[in-house]
């Protein structure tokens, strides 16, 4: 097998040994469900729950979505006005680190007391988000090649022309970088906001799902939302590397084949 | 555009001094005249480089003036690196300086083939610089500084990173492209060889803080090609410039 086979073969076998394992230790020692359920209860548990779990997995997915296009242009924006203004950089900058240094479990249940529940789930999605952009979208736009921006000046750009011609693209692969961060992060964000939210209650998100299940010892249904969780996280994470792919493959290192 | 012959640009007493304290020119004072190729000559850190940002206006001299009496006008540039932009096709790449100066997208579409077809380059408008060989990237480089139809054309050490073969190849193109349009061309190197084939003049400068250490004319005719190199002429010229570095560089010829 080559070795692209052997990176797919081998986490498929590690999973269905632990699975084995898993299904065998509940059954042999006979745990009950709602300490431990065994793999087979919680994939039926998916499929008996799959519509709630989908309806959640939609307001998850809605509320990641929000707080990653809100990281973006918050990220990418402010990223260009600190490149553009250095005295913007020096009175925003600090506060940014301090935003991204604060564990955002800790200010959730602050933001739950004063915005209305939906305005503070996405406001830490974005908090959690943002800060990957803005730090790679920084980097990206200080680094463009000094002969470029020595050529612009020569022919006298202006700086609309310089950020819009010369460094947005420049920095392109540093943003995309920052985004495909941001997108698990976002999601990060959302269910951290969801279980500080889900005592108060009237969210319906995944990890509200699983908040609410663990109270009810509705074990199997914690695991089944855990999974979609995680596969939510994946995609994003795959989509974004794709749509990266897409717009760098023809010209950027990182994204080109090498013959070897 | 000036008559052949006037001066373009003088450079007077100038000097540069850096924040850093690092002094990179001591008084440079040299003329180019319309439709010259003159070579500046000189070894690594002498500050030819540093002339040459100064007479672009990309870095203001320290002390010093140069005076253009006809004007400024258009100036093209040729770096050390092709300096593309790498997420951008060769045709928009050599476009770049007209789409600048806001010109009209017709226009500067058939300006940049026109170019692109001067250096020999017609066929790859549509690719990506990676995918070019460093000869042509240099091509494509040379094109976008050519696309604006500059009089005064700068190049610092526009071919140092290219293999022998090709660097003969582009310094025929170059002398070609040169005569056709009667451009006047400040060549920057540190080869001998190079700046004796290429030139009709040549300033040899002294280690930091650069100056003029000698003016050398190189009155061969043109067109010079494969046999001017392997001539006496050429042996003999490359000697003289040889020695007048050596000198500059303070050591015995």
């Amino acid at each position: 097998m080559n070795g692209r086979g052997w990176r797919i073969a081998l986490p498929v076998l590690v999973l269905a040994l632990i699975l084995l394992a898993w299904e065998g230790t509940v059954r042999a020692l006979g745990i009950p469900p709602y300490i431990l359920p065994g793999p087979g209860l919680i994939l039926s548990t998916l499929i008996a729950d799959s519509g709630l779990l989908w309806h959640s997995l939609l307001v998850t997915l809605g509320t990641t979505f929000e707080g990653f296009v809100l990281a973006a242009v918050g990220g990418i924006a402010l990223a260009v006005m600190f490149n553009l203004s250095r005295l913007v950089e020096y009175s925003l900058y600090p506060y940014a680190v301090i935003l991204q240094v604060t564990p955002v479990v800790a200010i959730a249940p602050l933001l739950l007391i004063y915005l209305p529940q939906h305005l503070a789930v996405l406001t830490c999605a974005w908090i959690v988000a943002f800060f990957p952009v803005l730090a790679n979208t920084m980097l990206g736009l200080s680094s463009v090649d000094h002969n470029l921006i020595a050529l612009f000046e020569l022919y006298k750009a202006s700086r609309w022309q310089v950020l819009w011609n010369l460094k947005l693209p420049s920095a392109l692969p540093q943003i995309l970088a920052g985004l495909r961060i941001a997108g698990g992060l976002s999601l990060i964000g959302a269910v951290v906001a969801e279980i500080a939210a889900g005592s108060a209650g009237a969210g319906s998100g995944l990890a509200y799902r699983i908040a609410e299940s663990g109270y009810r010892l509705n074990i199997p249904r914690m695991f089944a939302a855990l999974l979609v969780l995680s596969l939510a996280g994946v995609v994003i994470f795959f989509a974004l590397s794709a749509i990266s792919y897409l717009i760098l493959h023809r010209w950027h290192e990182s994204a080109v084949k090498r013959e070897v | 555009m000036s008559a052949p012959g006037s001066t373009i640009v003088s450079l007077r007493d100038v000097g540069k001094t850096f924040d850093s304290g690092t002094v990179a020119l001591g008084g440079l004072t040299f003329d180019v005249r319309a439709g010259e190729f003159v070579s500046l000559l000189g070894p690594s850190g002498c500050g030819k480089s540093t002339a040459l940002r100064i007479i672009a206006g990309l870095s203001a001299p320290s002390a010093g003036r140069v005076d253009w009496p006809g004007g400024a006008g258009q100036i093209g540039f040729v770096f050390q690196e092709p300096t593309l932009m790498p997420w951008a096709d060769v045709a928009a790449n050599v476009r770049l300086p007209l789409k600048l100066a806001q010109a009209a997208d017709p226009r500067s579409r058939a300006a940049a083939l026109h170019a692109l077809a001067h250096v020999g380059l017609a066929d790859a408008a549509r690719a990506y610089p990676r995918e070019l060989s460093g000869g042509m990237k240099m091509r494509a480089s040379i094109a976008r500084a050519l696309v604006t139809d500059p009089h005064l054309l700068l190049m610092d050490e526009p071919f140092a990173a290219l293999d022998e073969i090709t660097r003969f190849k582009l310094n025929n193109d170059l002398l070609t492209l040169w005569q056709a349009a009667q451009r006047t061309v400040i060549f920057v190197t540190h080869s001998v060889f190079e700046s004796v084939y290429l030139s009709q003049r040549i300033v040899v400068m002294t280690p930091r803080p650069g100056r003029v250490f000698a003016d050398i004319a190189i009155p061969a005719p043109y067109p010079r090609d494969e046999r001017f190199r392997t001539s006496a002429d050429y042996a003999g010229y490359c000697r003289t410039v040889s020695e007048a570095l050596a000198r500059a560089m303070g050591g015995a010829p």
